[in-house]
């Protein structure tokens, strides 16, 4: 593990990219951070720009005018840097799949970027915040 | 002096669904507002047409997350009016209970946003912990947080146990003392009055002129539900028993808005509560066979208002056309009435005032070479003279439309 991996995985940061999505996700996400579940206990913090974020939590599929906006985004975020893609939709594409405004998985998206980048799927319509918490601490075990 | 835009998007902190604002400001008072989406459209009516009639509910279901309860049971509503039948009493019943539970978390989640909006954190976090309670018996109903699965062409696709009724009781009244404390809250608290109070007043006239929907127009006195004016399902009964009422108030400011809300929730409390009093029992599936050629439009009072589901069948196994009219399509113009004149701070909690939702909203999509060509009303009006059009043409119909 390098000194970058080793910071890394301190006290991430996290930056929400909603791609399409059906909000699900993403109010899920927000949920994380009320009372019931409280991840800012682990010292998980959603930031508000991807320049501070150490993760890109990334909701929904990509369609053609959002795919640049992520790759964008992707190019900002500091390196190393973790992509979960949470739900359904971002981990497979599951009904949007082959839409006439759905060129590409999100993952594809990514790794044409990117051919190193570090991929999380967190599966699940929506994913219970539970189900969340653990896809985290199990990405961050295995880092 | 010179104008500034301020451009706020398309991932912005503020904002969980991307869109784009620009606010052209003089000093700290926005002139105006241009809202840029497409971020979201994702096709959903295309789709629809390659699935059966049996899978589009749960494709529709995730047009929204939030409203996942109102897009299908807009759509079998469309459905079953062109089968020309009734859903038997205890589905009907099912996805009533399912609708209004969401109506609650609905509430209570734009609340926590509103919350938010202004810098009061502690609403937010109360409103979403009251919120988690809902939650959980609605998983307890249906097996899922969000997107229940309940409706069904014909009637509703699961039973629900007697113990998770009892639970959901616990549940309403848990809440409804919560919600009573946020009532309280909106009647004493100076914060909340000096920040709510006379801002983004939408006015009765508008809300006719722009045509607003729900719990944006109810506010400014209009007092169109459509659970009220077309009773559908278990409604006609609740509403003939005096289960609940339409809440209306006058002023249209942002204030109204948030009391409307919250009383809403009050009301859908107590419909939830009449609606487990008199599950009848017996079927819950009409069991419907074949589609037959014809045309069906169905509606639902959504959390943000009404949602219109129209459908076309030719007979075969899945719709040739499906359209979506979500409520927020409609909302999002009033923004021209109310946004210009107030602060930045302030502007950021009218738009959220609507409780907009934009993967409702995006039915179009416009794909070109140079992205930087736009689509006015007269090309839209155009485009549907030209497919309605070919439609009849295909259909064998002779055209009804006035020369274009």
């Amino acid at each position: 593990m390098g000194l970058k991996t080793a910071a890394l995985k301190k006290s991430i940061w996290v930056f929400h990219v909603a791609c399409s999505p059906c909000n699900n996700c993403d109010i899920e996400i927000l949920d994380l951070l009320t009372p019931r579940f409280d991840i800012e206990r682990f010292g998980i913090v959603l930031v508000g720009s991807p320049r501070h974020a150490d993760a890109l939590l990334i909701t929904g599929v990509a369609n053609r005018h959002v795919t640049p906006r992520l790759i964008e985004t992707y190019r900002a975020t500091s390196k190393p840097c973790v992509c979960f893609l949470f739900g359904a939709c971002a981990s497979g594409g599951t009904f949007f799949k082959g839409g006439y405004n759905v060129p590409k998985p999100v993952d594809e998206i990514i790794l044409e970027e990117d051919p190193n980048a570090i991929i999380v799927y967190i599966p699940g319509c929506p994913p219970k915040p539970e189900a969340m918490i653990a896809g985290v601490v199990k990405a961050l075990s295995v880092l | 002096m010179k104008k500034t835009t301020l451009p706020i998007g398309p991932f912005h902190p503020l904002l969980e669904e991307p869109e784009f604002f620009t606010l052209y400001l003089d000093g700290e008072i926005v002139k105006k507002v241009d809202l840029r989406i497409g971020y979201n459209h994702r096709g959903h009516e295309k789709l629809s047409t390659g699935l059966t009639w049996d899978q589009v509910p749960f494709l529709v279901e995730r047009i929204c997350g939030i409203c996942s309860t109102s897009h299908p049971y807009a759509y079998v509503l469309a459905v079953e009016d062109l089968l020309g039948i009734k859903a038997p009493p205890r589905g009907q019943y099912i996805r009533a209970l399912i609708g209004e539970m969401e109506r609650i978390h609905s509430h209570l989640l734009w609340l926590g946003l509103a919350g938010h909006f202004i810098g009061y954190n502690t609403v937010w976090m109360w409103s979403w912990r009251y919120r988690e309670e809902i939650l959980d018996a609605c998983e307890k109903l249906t097996g899922n947080r969000n997107h229940y699965a309940m409706c069904r062409v014909g009637g509703a696709r699961r039973d629900i146990t007697r113990e998770a009724m009892d639970f959901t009781m616990g549940a309403l009244d848990s809440n409804e003392k919560s919600t009573n404390m946020f009532l309280g809250v909106f009647a004493d608290d100076p914060v909340l009055h000096k920040r709510l109070k006379g801002v983004g007043v939408l006015t009765k006239e508008d809300a006719i002129a722009y045509c607003a929907t729900g719990p944006t127009s109810r506010p400014s006195g209009v007092p169109w539900d459509v659970r009220q004016d077309d009773p559908y399902d278990a409604y006609g009964p609740s509403l003939e028993a005096g289960a609940w009422k339409v809440i209306v108030t006058e002023n249209g400011d942002v204030f109204d808005k948030a009391v409307v809300r919250v009383l809403e929730i009050l009301e859908s409390i107590k419909l939830c509560r009449w609606l487990i009093e008199n599950m009848p029992d017996g079927e819950i599936d009409a069991g419907v066979g074949d589609i037959p050629p014809g045309e069906g439009v169905g509606h639902h009072e959504a959390p943000r208002g009404e949602v219109i589901h129209y459908i076309r069948s030719d007979g075969s196994n899945k719709p040739i056309r499906h359209k979506v009219r979500a409520p927020t399509f409609v909302n999002l113009p009033t923004y021209k009435a109310t946004c210009p004149g107030h602060t930045i701070a302030d502007v950021a909690l009218i738009t959220a005032s609507i409780d907009p939702c934009y993967c409702c909203t995006e039915r179009i999509g416009v794909v070109t070479r140079n992205r930087t060509s736009s689509v006015t009303q007269d090309d839209l009006v155009k485009l549907s003279v030209e497919k309605t059009r070919e439609m009849e043409k295909r259909m064998g119909r002779k055209s009804g439309l006035v020369k274009f």
